[in-house]
């Protein structure tokens, strides 16, 4: 219950927090919304012995929408979630985080924090993905930005460089004939995912031109779910259609196994929630 | 008013509860809210092996820390005894190992105390905590039950031969032998009631104080019952007289159980209180709850039940493992005998049954009771065989039921496995009622066109009994039971007229507080608010044996009634002297004695206490004050009952369970206090079938708690509880004057079976006969899909 | 140590504390506002909800260092000139607590639901409050208080 001691700073400016990570190097972690490093430091499964809270750091929250939507790093779910552009913007986002943690835990979480931490079984990965978004970050080298698809790389591990912070996610408004879902299989208990699934399709001419499936909770990390993608690509987005693509979900991943859910069992509701996703994405879509 | 206008009666009406406004405004006074001068505090070091050898322990950098004052170890405290073990298996030979303060020389379960820091404040005696070296030898450790007494097994305490704490039986087995080789129908299951975790919301501590002048300690506990647990931790634990400790429960924040027994942590604050001269305070964190304090059920059964084809049942035979945990908690052989064993045939006439339990330490945490106590396993097992062989032999599960009901005419029953009679019951209207609310026979048609369309809907019903009020104490003696189980009250009424009430049991939710003032509002006729009820303190409180077993009403309120008939008896002697009439004539109502015939002719309790407590004119060799202490221990038990019916919609392409309905019709006697009746059976429910859905603490093979906290143990949310509907009959109970039975279990040892009987319904399709709890939804899709 | 000042139920506090002094520690040790109770160590029980700003957290998953210069919400504070909250009412009508170790978070979490969702269905409110484990209600008489406020507060809207 209780954390280990260590030094607290609190900078206001993304260059202080940059300065100060780069002083304390490996000894440092950021503190974003706190909802999985301070649960873990109570019980002392972490003990950074530096924290550098940019809660303060102003210019990294906030939600601009309009062609793009580019949402601040430290931007809380909860602001996310009450957000009405954002939602027609992007209803896979909405349906995600709606769906994430708690209110309470939605009030401090932000985006930039869950990303960074990449849970194999929070939701945003795969909502990331499969919008195509990107994660911007800035270091000691200047910003960069990396493309969702490149951003997990195993479980608890992304493409951060040491020194780095996420600044901002940014990733195309939906237009005419597009559509997003998530669809969400919760743990019981922590309500993460147990497996959760992100859909984005385009309709033209009452065909799937375009889609993009994730899925998250069953595997090590958040994965496109490219087999998928390519057997919907084309069709008519019909109930058959989907049910057909959605039953490529999982292969090829690695799938986790616990007392809550087999390998055998998550690999069997990859396909039964991408398609449940996919379905609402084309609904909507339509 | 005048005399012969009746004061409205309080009994049977649904008051808010008086406990509550300091509650609602964070006013409450719970444990850890409690602060002392001068108080250390104190933090464990646990051990990560499941079963190891303790090598060594090297506190020099803890005790280096500022802050800290001093480290101890198990060895330190061998001048004090063990827990005590005090309710053993009946009639047969115990191996008790009960725990110490902190473990000596070897470790039984992850968790395991080792060692206690005690330090300023709270943060650095963790810190410090983790800076305590230990170095353990690991042995191999076991955690089936089963597993646990089969030769070859991993040996736990040399005290306890193959891991067994006891083999104990009852019933016929002769008798359930024949019935079960002679019969049509057989339907045979291995069913597991798995292992849970009751989660009070408030952890357990303690806080002890030492007066070294006096030899006294005062101990502030999270405890369901001080009386009990002052005189174990004097008597057996620490050998000193019991006057020599003053116990305290403040506010409680549940306990479903998990409070009643005597922990190590009451020892060990006691023991470091003393040796330091300073109040010492130790409050669990919940995954140190998790990990040490009690758990729940926890039986593998093999269950064999025989009937014929027109539905009769005529035999039922019972082979249980009970996990008993790592040590031998309080009352934890009582709990898969007496009140597992002995109920096991239910609502039923059933003519030959047989029991047999094994109890098994293993290396996890000690096993005792958790809400409803024996008594769930018990429901669980026969309302899931029932079901069983009523899809065995193609008949309504309902009409199964009615075939085999103890009748009405049958009470006072007697089902011959040991138990005392059933003192009352009548069982078919209550599973009709619930029926007709559920729509049984329009629901049945409905299920079988939605299956049509691919839909899984199920129904489920449960008819139970349950054993409340725990009781007489000279039963229990036979029982195993090392105490007594009546209870006691304390009524004064004081010079103003107001009435004081002091009671041994020891509210911690129940709403007993308004409760017990409605019955003395009543019986005494006085305003309610002039009643005030208190409890919690061992000085101040006569001795009671706390509140769990659904018995505070059944028990401890009509010890109250009858402090108060005492009461009442003086108030008419002493009237008929004031007013000069002969005590015949004197009519006690509505607070008043009046002479008959003259209803103007009287005095006001308020009156006659005033004149008792002043005493210038009392009748001859009258004593002054109205005080009145009686201890009641009731003839029988209480045996509640009652049937619940619940609809599930199953998704077949995932396996989770959706809750349509949830429909209770529950006969707890005469009802003090409506509204919390209706709680008690809400909230009983919602932990029965959170066993049925969700919950199950586990272990891996190496004795790691896989459930270790909040994010693994699925304790449910609001969102995960259906809406549930209420309804009762009334029975009233012929064993205590006021005719209730105990409402507090009822709940949890109706629902699991009745969720699971609904899945299983649901999946008949599918060929499903069984499934084991809980129906997560992977265990259902994989039955649906047979693998 | 640091130095930080809140202010708590309309009180101003200036305090030195650890950096890793969570807030609800801060408010249980230092303030004594024992109200905000501690049931878990992992953010899924909810008895410590308080409000910062204004907005519902889960204090065992805050650091007090984190709210120098907040405005912060206990139960403790909800009353006003002795006049119950109407979810501290609703919850003393519907007998929506037991042994009460949850209701204040439970409270206070029910406070921002309705904030944002003053007219919320029985799902919503479910919903809402899935930040906050009860063991003794079953929940039933805990949405009833909740509907039950949620009704008083906006009959008092319309009367205002």
């Amino acid at each position: 219950m209780i954390p280990a001691p260590f030094d607290y700073y609190a900078p206001t400016s993304l260059a202080e927090a940059l300065t100060l990570l780069q002083q304390h190097g490996d000894d440092a972690k950021i503190l974003a919304g706190g909802h999985s490093l301070l649960p873990a430091m109570k019980l002392r499964l972490a003990a950074p012995s530096v924290l550098i809270d940019i809660n303060r750091v102003a210019e990294l929250r906030g939600i601009k929408v309009n062609g793009t939507v580019e949402i601040g790093a430290m931007t809380t779910w909860s602001a996310i979630e009450h957000h009405a552009a954002l939602a027609k913007a992007c209803p896979a986002m909405a349906d995600a985080v709606g769906l994430i943690g708690d209110i309470q835990v939605r009030n401090r979480g932000t985006i930039g924090g869950s990303l960074a931490h990449a849970d194999p079984a929070a939701d945003m990965p795969a909502v990331v993905l499969a919008v195509d978004a990107q994660i911007h970050v800035e270091g000691p080298n200047g910003p960069r930005a990396i493309a969702a698809a490149d951003f997990f790389t195993d479980m608890l591990s992304t493409a951060l460089e040491p020194g780095e912070i996420i600044t901002a996610i940014t990733f195309t408004s939906h237009g005419p004939g597009e559509g997003s879902a998530y669809a969400k299989f919760p743990h019981p208990a922590s309500r993460y995912a147990i497996v959760g699934a992100a859909a984005y399709v385009k309709m033209e001419n009452g065909q799937v031109t375009a889609c993009r499936v994730a899925i998250t909770g069953a595997g090590p990390k958040a994965e496109r779910q490219t087999a998928v993608e390519q057997a919907l690509i084309g069709t008519d987005g019909s109930a058959d259609a989907v049910a057909a693509a959605a039953a490529h979900a999982g292969e090829g991943m690695e799938m986790l196994g616990d007392i809550h859910a087999s390998e055998e069992y998550r690999r069997a509701m990859c396909k039964v929630y991408a398609k449940r996703a996919l379905l609402k994405a084309i609904e909507r879509a339509r | 008013m005048t005399a012969t206008e009746l004061k409205e009666r309080l009994v049977g009406r649904a008051l808010k509860r008086r406990e509550d406004p300091k509650l609602i405004t964070g006013h409450g006074n719970y444990l850890d809210d409690i602060k002392l001068p001068g108080m250390l505090h104190i933090a464990l070091v646990r051990s990560p092996h499941a079963h190891a050898k303790i090598v060594s322990i090297d506190a020099s950098k803890a005790l280096a820390m500022p802050g800290v004052v001093a480290v101890f170890t198990g060895k330190d405290m061998l001048d004090i005894n063990p827990m005590p073990a005090a309710w053993q298996a009946a009639g047969v030979k115990n191996y008790p190992v009960p725990p110490r303060a902190l473990a000596v020389d070897k470790v039984a379960l992850v968790g395991d105390p080792v060692a206690m820091v005690v330090a300023e404040d709270r943060y650095t005696a963790r810190d410090a905590a983790d800076a305590v070296e230990v170095e353990y030898e690991p042995l191999p450790a076991v955690v089936d039950a089963r597993k646990a007494v089969e030769p070859g097994a991993p040996q736990i305490h040399e005290a306890a031969p193959n891991n067994i704490v006891f083999e104990w039986e009852c019933g016929n087995k002769a008798a359930a032998d024949a019935a079960i080789a002679s019969a049509e129908v057989v339907v045979k299951e291995e069913i597991i009631n798995q292992r849970l975790i009751p989660t009070p919301m408030e952890t357990r501590g303690s806080i002890a104080r030492y007066d070294a002048l006096t030899g006294e300690w005062t101990v502030w506990m999270t405890s369901q019952a001080p009386h009990v647990h002052r005189l174990l931790l004097t008597a057996f634990v620490f050998g000193v007289p019991e006057t020599k400790l003053r116990c305290i429960a403040p506010n409680v924040g549940g306990g479903f159980g998990q409070k009643i027994f005597c922990y190590n942590d009451m020892a060990f604050t006691m023991w470091a209180a003393r040796k330091l001269g300073r109040p010492v305070k130790f409050v669990e964190d919940r995954s140190e709850n998790y990990k040490y304090s009690t758990h729940g059920r926890d039986h593998i059964t093999e269950a064999e039940l025989a009937g014929t084809r027109d539905g009769k049942i005529t035999g039922l035979r019972v082979k249980t493992w009970a996990n008993i945990g790592a040590y031998f908690s309080t009352v934890a052989a009582g709990i898969p005998t007496t009140l597992y064993g002995r109920i096991i045939t239910g609502v039923y006439k059933i003519p030959a049954a047989y029991v047999h339990v094994t109890g098994a330490y293993t290396n996890t945490a000690m096993v005792d009771a958790y809400r409803g106590a024996g008594r769930p396993e018990a429901s669980y097992l026969i309302e899931r065989m029932v079901d069983r062989f009523a899809a065995e032999i193609g008949m309504d599960p309902a009409e199964v039921r009615r075939k085999n009901f103890i009748q009405p005419e049958d009470f006072p029953y007697d089902n011959g496995l040991g138990l005392l009679p059933y003192d009352s019951g009548n069982y078919e209207p209550a599973l009709n009622k619930a029926l007709e609310i559920a729509g049984y026979a329009e629901f049945r048609k409905q299920q079988a066109e939605l299956r049509q369309q691919g839909r899984y809907l199920g129904i489920g019903i449960s008819s139970y009994v349950e054993i409340c009020g725990i009781a007489p104490s000279a039963w229990m003696g036979g029982q195993g039971w090392g105490a007594g189980l009546w209870e006691s009250a304390n009524v004064r009424v004081h010079l103003t007229g107001k009435v004081v009430v002091t009671t041994g049991s020891l509210p911690h939710g129940q709403g007993l507080e308004t409760t017990f003032a409605q019955i003395v509002a009543d019986e005494l006729g006085v305003p309610y608010e002039d009643v005030e009820v208190q409890w919690g303190d061992t000085q101040g409180t006569p001795f009671g044996y706390g509140t769990y077993g659904s018995r505070s009403l059944a028990v401890g309120g009509v010890a109250i009634k009858r402090s108060v008939d005492k009461i009442k008896e003086k108030a008419r002697k002493l009237a008929a002297h004031l007013l000069e009439a002969n005590e015949a004539d004197i009519v006690f109502e509505n607070g008043r004695a009046y002479v008959k015939g003259s209803p103007d002719k009287g005095k006001t309790i308020g009156e006659l206490a005033a004149a008792a407590a002043v005493a210038y004119n009392l009748p001859p060799g009258m004593e002054p004050f109205l005080d009145e202490t009686s201890y009641y221990d009731p003839p029988n038990c209480t045996f509640p009952f009652g049937t619940h019916v619940c609809i599930v919609e199953v998704d077949p392409e995932t396996g989770h369970v959706k809750l349509l309905r949830y429909i209770a019709v529950d006969d707890c006697g005469n009802q003090i206090n409506p509204l919390i009746v209706e709680g008690q059976i809400h909230g009983g429910i919602a932990q029965g079938l959170a066993q049925a859905l969700y919950e199950g603490a586990v272990y891996d093979e190496d004795g790691q708690l896989l459930t270790g906290t909040l994010m693994d143990y699925a304790v449910p949310t609001a969102a995960m509880v259906p809406h549930i509907e209420t309804d009762y009959t009334v029975t009233p109970s012929p064993v205590n004057p006021l005719g209730v039975k105990g409402a507090g279990e009822a709940g949890t040892i109706a629902s699991a079976q009745c969720v699971m009987n609904a899945i299983i319904d649901a999946l008949a399709p599918f060929g499903v006969k069984h499934l084991q709890m809980p129906a997560t939804p992977e265990r259902i899709w994989k039955a649906i899909h047979g693998k | 140590m640091t130095t930080i000042t809140v202010t708590v139920n309309g009180v101003r506090y200036t305090s030195e504390v650890e950096p890793r002094l969570l807030l609800v520690h801060y408010l249980r040790e230092h303030l004594n506002l024992t109200g905000t109770h501690i049931g878990c160590d992992t953010s899924q029980c909810g008895a410590c909800v308080v409000h910062i700003n204004g907005v519902s957290v889960k204090s065992c998953t805050t650091l007090a260092v984190q709210c120098d210069g907040a405005e912060i919400t206990t139960i403790e504070g909800l009353a006003h000139n002795g006049q119950l909250h109407p979810l501290q009412e609703g919850f003393w009508e519907k007998h929506g607590l037991q042994c009460g170790f949850c209701t204040p978070g439970m409270i206070m979490a029910a406070a921002d639901l309705l904030k944002r969702n003053p007219n919320p269905t029985d799902e919503e409110i479910r919903h809402g409050l899935e930040g906050n484990l009860c063991r003794c209600t079953g929940y039933e008489n805990i949405v009833r208080a909740v509907r039950y406020a949620a009704e008083k507060m906006a009959a008092t809207q319309a009367a205002d």
